[in-house]
Parts: structure tokens; C-alpha cells; sequence
């Protein structure tokens, strides 16, 4: 039997249209339901009073704390280090097999899962290296999990600079080093925050990768070798050992919004990044 | 001086630009130095191979969670590969660009919420919808690949998004040129020019599938056994490892590791696909 060209279109934009609804449906749906279920619970109180009972009763103050220093560590170890990959391999090399390489072992480890990373930063950073459950442990292992994303949105960010800049900064007599820090980094500097902001994002969700290497400590942290809890680990262990739903789901409101803010504030900065190459 | 600083910062950068191929060599050595004793020991066939996983009396087979990561990846598949393909076609040739500006970022929202979450709406939601109309303990293969499959859309949908848009436009004009329908042009023409770009999303989403762990201890059951039905309770990979992890040693742990070494290697090869598929990609444009 064949089937009118026309019905087939008219077909094909239903099926996608709804299945694509559909996805959004469910979008809103999961943000509606957490935050419907959880907003109740959460108050200044919730959020700034220690838990009580291993989080039956009280606040999540700690594990706010320990949300916000994590990703702060992470960033601080990894930031250098992808912003530096990225300035060698855009201003300081041409294609080698070196690059190559580099390219090659930054996907790889953009695609290993995030218990991997959490069996790895368990065994050397806190083992191996007897760092023990803590903050720097936690940070390391964050770090090399967020790389690939600082690296890749640093380099695409130094690469839409133009040539030009670099060009009439070397003419005037600076040297690459001097191009590179004055000229080139500040025009690449939206491009490489929304890098750092996807990798807070990725690390204020992440749990697996965190539990085995910053421990659940309810305490708060006083150094960097300190153990901590972050929301998301708190939010599991709640839910999972069945400790308080109604806690669970006032920390799950407190990090989808987390999430989400973190996650919108990088858009409106790509966007505007992006509305200035346009310009 | 100067030239010297010039040097200097040079050979910085070079070491730094090391980090990432330092850190992958660390992982990948570490995993090999606790997981391949044990799999001497134990033989690599009786690991893969056996169903009895029973660490307090040395039995130490994944066959059953092996099986179970396959099961519940291929219905994450089934229900993320279709949706975020159609939603990738639908916004880059049915809808003006102002609404895929908008609608893009937004779905690309569902990859930032965390995995967890995920996983307890499958736990208060999916699961007890599953218990009551299609019988089965709720907590099973298909509730995990329902989320899962929520889970990877996103991953499926932007790379899709980006192969298809890379298409030429005078691809689209030449088969409309010709007479085709909109769907006639996406269908012959464009979809068989992104083919490769949309391979690469969807392996890429089947990583992510495979690798997740926490949304999938939350919502699969997590029973030790061979599942006969999608309304199994089963136990994946990934799950035994985090599971165990905390309470785990000696050779009960050695064995989480080489589970952790069977992920690593399948995800590599599995990355390594996908890099092939997107470089063919780029070979022909």
C-alpha cells in the first residue's frame, strides 16, 4: 500500500512534535514534583540548623556547607589545569601527535563513569595517599572529573578569539606569554566561566564519585582534611535508608534549585558570550 | 629575561597539558593493580561466568549483573534513543530556530539534575505505578530503564541536534527542489547524511546508561539473580560496586574492583566506537 506523501508529513511532524512535548512534559513534571513535595519542609530554619538524629529531624546546614566548599575545591585544583591545557593547546602548539593524545585521554576520561572515579579517588587519594575521607580527597577526585568539560569550553573559548588581537598585541612587542595573559585570556573569559560553571553544576549533583571519597561525615568541616556530606550524599542516605521522606524531599528541593540556578546562570552567560561574537 | 620567562612558562604549560593523560594512565593502573591479582586468582572465566556471587564464601561470579547491566541499558535505549532522536529532528527541521532556542536548553536541563533525584522520582513514582498495573516487586529492570532511558535523552538529543544541523542546507533545498515533502527530504536525505553523528550520540547515551549508579541502586531492587522478566528485581555493575563498597575487604573488595575494571573496559570500548563514528563523520563533510 502506498501511503500519500502528504499524510506521511503530516504524520511525521505529529509523531515528533508530541514525542518532543512529551520530553518537555516530563521536564517540568520531575521540577514540579520535587519542588511541590519538598518546598514545604524547607524554611531558613531547615537550611541553616544542624541535623539532629542523623537527619531525622533538624536542618542541613552542614551538608549546605559541604555542597558549596566541594565543587569550590574541585574548581580550584581543576580550573588551572584544564585553563593551562587549553592555552598550550590553542597558543602554543600546532597539531601534533602529542595533541593528539591530549585529545584522545580528555575524551576518554569525559566518558568514565562517575563510580569509577569514586573507586579510583577511594583507593589513591584516600588510601594511597592516606588522605582519608575529606574535602581535598573529595576535591581531587572532582577535579579530574570536571577537567575535560574546563578544558573543552576553555579551548573553544580561546579559538573564537581573533587572530587580529594577536597579531597587533605581538606587533606592539609582547611576547606570547604577555598576549596570552592580557589580550587573550580576558576575551575568552565568558566562554571559560561557563566551562567552570557546568563543572559546579556536575559536582553539586554528583554523588557517587563523592561518597566514597569525601565520606558522609554530618560534622562541619573545619579544613580541607576534614570529612563532609554533601546534599546530594545527604539526600541519598536519607531517602535510601529510609531515614526522614520528609527531609528527603525538602534537601532534593534545595538541590534541583541549586542545580537549576547554577545551570540557567550558565546559559545567560553563554548567551551573552555568544551575542558578543555576533557583535 | 624575558625570553627566559618565555621558556619557562612553556614547559609549565606542557606538564599541565599532561594532567589529563597523567590522571587517565593513574586511573587506569590503579584499577589494574587491585583488579588483576584478584581475576588470577580467581580465574577470569569463573568471574564473568558464574551466577553465584556470594563474597562471604568466596564465590565471586558477576554473569547475573552483567546481564542485568545489559538488560536495563537496552530498555534505557529503547525509551531514550527514540524520544531524543525524534525531539532532535523536530526542532532542527519542523520549528523555527527561536523555538529550538528556547526548547533545547530546556531539555538540556534534564542532564543537569542529579541522579539521585532521578532516582528517588523512580522510587516514589515509576515504581509504585509499575507494582500496581503491571505486577512485580515495582523496583525492576523496567523501572530502572524508564529512568535511565529520562536520563540519557539528553546526551542522545544534543549530539543528535548537532550531526543533523551540520547537514548542508543545500541537501534540504536539492531533495524539496526535486519535490519531495519536509519528511521525504529529513527522512532520504538528511537523516542518511547525519547517520553517523546520531550512531555516536546514541553510544554515547548507552555509556552513560551502563556507567550510572545511583539512580539505578534506587530504582532496579537490586537482588542477586538472573532477571527472566522486566519486572525483575535485578542488581547491575555499577550498583554492586557502590553497594558493597562501604563495608568491603581483602579479596571482597579486590572483586568490586575488577567489576569496576569489566565497566572500564567495555566504557572504553564503547567511547572508543562512538570517537570512530563521529570522526567518520567529520571524514566525509
Amino acid at each position: 500500500m502506498r501511503i500519500e506523501p502528504k499524510h506521511t508529513q503530516r504524520a511525521a511532524v505529529v509523531i515528533l512534535g508530541s514525542a518532543t512535548l512529551f520530553t518537555l512534559v516530563i521536564l517540568v513534571l520531575i521540577i514540579v514534583f520535587v519542588l511541590e513535595k519538598g518546598l514545604p519542609a524547607v524554611s531558613l530554619e531547615f537550611l541553616f540548623t544542624k541535623p539532629q538524629e542523623m537527619g531525622r529531624a533538624g536542618g542541613i546546614l552542614p551538608t549546605l556547607v559541604g555542597t558549596i566548599l566541594l565543587p569550590l575545591v574541585a574548581i580550584a585544583i581543576a580550573m588551572p589545569l584544564g585553563v593551562g591545557t587549553a592555552i598550550y593547546l590553542t597558543e602554543y602548539t600546532r597539531e601534533t601527535r602529542l595533541t593528539r593524545i591530549i585529545r584522545f585521554g580528555t575524551d576518554c576520561l569525559a566518558g568514565i563513569p562517575s563510580i569509577i572515579f569514586g573507586l579510583f579517588g577511594f583507593i589513591f587519594f584516600v588510601t594511597t595517599l592516606g588522605m582519608g575521607w575529606s574535602l581535598l580527597s573529595g576535591g581531587l577526585t572532582l577535579a579530574i572529573m570536571v577537567l575535560p568539560t574546563i578544558i573543552r569550553t576553555s579551548e573553544e573559548a580561546i579559538r573564537a578569539v581573533p587572530n587580529a588581537y594577536r597579531e597587533v598585541s605581538c606587533s606592539l612587542g609582547a611576547t606570547r606569554w604577555e598576549t596570552v595573559v592580557k589580550v587573550v585570556l580576558p576575551n575568552a573569559l565568558p566562554g571559560i566561566v561557563t566551562g567552570m560553571m557546568l563543572s559546579v553544576g556536575r559536582s553539586i549533583g554528583e554523588t557517587a564519585a563523592v561518597i566514597f571519597t569525601a565520606g558522609s561525615s554530618l560534622r562541619m568541616p573545619h579544613s580541607v582534611f576534614d570529612s563532609t556530606r554533601t546534599m546530594a550524599v545527604h539526600f541519598y542516605i536519607l531517602a535510601r535508608e529510609g531515614i526522614s521522606n520528609e527531609n528527603a524531599y525538602g534537601t532534593a528541593a534545595v538541590l534541583v534549585i541549586a542545580v537549576l540556578l547554577v545551570n540557567m546562570l550558565t546559559y545567560w552567560l553563554m548567551h551573552r558570550f555568544i551575542a558578543r561574537k555576533a557583535r | 629575561m624575558k625570553l627566559k620567562r618565555e621558556k619557562l612558562v612553556e614547559k609549565v604549560l606542557l606538564v599541565v597539558a599532561c594532567s589529563t593523560i597523567l590522571s587517565l594512565m593513574l586511573i587506569a593502573v590503579f584499577m589494574l593493580k587491585e583488579g588483576v591479582p584478584f581475576l588470577l586468582k580467581v580465574g577470569l572465566r569463573r568471574f564473568l561466568f558464574s551466577s553465584e556471587w556470594q563474597p562471604r564464601n568466596g564465590q565471586y561470579g558477576i554473569y547475573p549483573m552483567i546481564v542485568a547491566s545489559l538488560w536495563v541499558t537496552v530498555g534505557a535505549l529503547l525509551v531514550g534513543g527514540p524520544l531524543g532522536i525524534a525531539g532532535a529532528i523536530f526542532l532542527t527541521e519542523f520549528v523555527p530556530r527561536g523555538v529550538m532556542r528556547v526548547v533545547k536548553p530546556a531539555i538540556e536541563l534534564l542532564a543537569g539534575i542529579p541522579s539521585v533525584v532521578f532516582g528517588f522520582i523512580g522510587v516514589m513514582v515509576v515504581a509504585p505505578f509499575i507494582r500496581e498495573y503491571a505486577g512485580g516487586p515495582g523496583l525492576s529492570v523496567l523501572a530502572a530503564a524508564l529512568i535511565l532511558g529520562i536520563m540519557i535523552l539528553p546526551t542522545v538529543m544534543s549530539i543528535s541536534t548537532d550531526a543533523i544541523s551540520a547537514v548542508p542546507q543545500s541537501f534540504r533545498e536539492g531533495a524539496l527542489a526535486l519535490g519531495a515533502t519536509r519528511w521525504q527530504a529529513v527522512h532520504m536525505v538528511v537523516l542518511r547524511a547525519a547517520r553517523s553523528g546520531i550512531i555516536a550520540g546514541v553510544i554515547l547515551g548507552m555509556g552513560r546508561a551502563i556507567g550510572e549508579t545511583m539512580a539505578v541502586i534506587m530504582v532496579a531492587g537490586n537482588a542477586v539473580k538472573m532477571p527472566h522478566s522486566p519486572l525483575d528485581s535485578v542488581r547491575t555493575l555499577t550498583a554492586n560496586i557502590a553497594l558493597e563498597m562501604g563495608f568491603a575487604t581483602g579479596m571482597h573488595r579486590q572483586a568490586l574492583f575488577a567489576t569496576g575494571l569489566v565497566l572500564f573496559v567495555v566504557i572504553m570500548l564503547l567511547n572508543s566506537l562512538a570517537m570512530s563514528a563521529l570522526k567518520k563523520r567529520a571524514g566525509t563533510r
